[in-house]
């Protein structure tokens, strides 16, 4: 999927994350903030990383802000970020969720 | 109407769709059931994450034995078709349809549920569905949409719509809601179907709480729509049977279990005949009993 334009999904609200996806030559590159960063920021980039790769998406710049998180909410958020950043929104991407 | 008739649904504890940390927690606080909104508590801009997010929860988080529906926007918006395939894919046990109007508009529902339910390969007939009834039209036409799919559970009031559609406003008496209420009621019953009150939320006003909830347990609501968690201890309170109930219900199962064993067809305690009504009752009772820990597994009371 081809990140079309820069997005954001997600609050700074507690339990939450903000994720921005804007338009990279190649590769992922992911700015992660998270107070919570040295024990989970492996896995919050995992997460967001893997969610990317099922999305089929494989240039994009991402700026995360965390704010403590589930795995099921960084997905949710990354997926939103990448159907707006796609503008694929009304048209999302079964397969993956 | 839905086999699972006889399920308790004392509480229905609204969850906005689009805030994590309340769609995490949902499933601490004892709601009979659980509704995640994407419609009215969602800015339109949020709608697409807000489906996501609660679609992801719905995959990993334990919500226990909480009966779980989401609530989807209407027919007339953009995001139906999507709230709608989303939560049949996560395999939701109830879709609720706000501002519904008409049989035709639930008809439609199930329509779109069966073809979600085929193209995910989710079991045919296992989403259930519910309608909100918040309109003049939607009152008078309630037993026709109460009675419009097999996939019903029950039908909701949703007085903020409503009293706004009647060019009133709710009162602390809820006077306004008098004719509603009991056709809303009626349609659930005439359908066999769940009836469910609405939302109070003036969270200040615990006597008017108390109040509202013994006046629709006294017309006989399976429960209430709710905007907070700490109603759910106040509405389970109300729904208490008293020991006398208990001891009572539990002598009319007692009765028939002998009768059955004797092989007699009619059924008498203290000289009165107890008939199917009775029976009814009294297994009502034990069920709420047991939800509010009264009894132990044998239905012996528990003193407090």
């Amino acid at each position: 999927m081809e990140i079309k334009k820069t997005a954001i999904a997600g609050t700074l609200e507690s339990s939450d994350i903000q994720l921005m996806i804007s338009q990279a030559d190649s590769g992922i590159a992911i700015d992660l903030q998270s107070d919570v960063k040295k024990v989970f920021g492996d896995q919050i980039e995992a997460v967001i990383t893997t969610t990317l790769n099922e999305m089929g998406v494989t240039a994009a710049k991402v700026k995360a802000v965390d704010k403590g998180a589930l795995d099921c909410v960084i997905k949710a958020r990354t997926i939103a970020a990448v159907q707006r950043a796609a503008e694929t929104t009304a048209t999302p991407a079964w397969e993956v969720l | 109407m839905a086999e699972n008739e006889e399920r308790l649904r004392r509480t229905m504890m609204f969850v906005p769709g689009n805030n994590p940390a309340m769609v995490k927690d949902a499933g601490i606080y004892g709601a009979d059931s659980i509704m995640f909104d994407l419609e009215d508590s969602v800015s339109l801009p949020e709608k697409d994450a807000a489906r996501l997010l609660v679609y992801e929860a719905l995959q990993t988080q334990d919500y226990g034995t909480a009966e779980m529906v989401v609530r989807v926007n209407g027919q007339d918006t953009p995001f139906y078709d999507n709230d709608v395939k989303a939560m049949v894919k996560a395999g939701i046990d109830v879709i609720r349809l706000p501002k519904a109007e008409s049989p035709e508009m639930v008809e439609k529902l199930d329509a779109d549920i069966a073809a979600a339910e085929k193209e995910f390969g989710r079991e045919a007939g296992s989403t259930h569905l519910m309608a909100a009834i918040e309109s003049a039209k939607g009152v008078l036409r309630a037993a026709d949409i109460a009675a419009a799919s097999d996939r019903m559970i029950g039908i909701a009031l949703s007085a903020e719509d409503y009293t706004t559609d009647m060019k009133t406003h709710r009162y602390p008496d809820g006077r306004e809601l008098e004719f509603a209420r009991n056709m809303v009621l009626h349609a659930a019953r005439a359908a066999g179907v769940a009836a469910f009150d609405t939302v109070f939320t003036n969270m200040d006003d615990t006597e008017g709480f108390y109040r509202e909830t013994e006046y629709i347990h006294q017309l006989g609501f399976d429960g209430k729509s709710l905007v907070n968690p700490r109603q759910i201890p106040m509405v389970n309170k109300v729904y208490e049977p008293t020991e006398a109930e208990i001891k009572n219900a539990r002598n009319v199962i007692n009765a028939i279990q002998e009768a059955k064993l004797k092989g007699s067809g009619v059924i008498s305690m203290n000289g009165q005949m107890v008939d199917r009504p009775v029976v009814l009752r009294a297994q009502r009772v034990m069920k709420l009993a047991k939800a509010s820990n009264l009894v132990d597994e044998e239905g012996n009371y528990l003193e407090k």
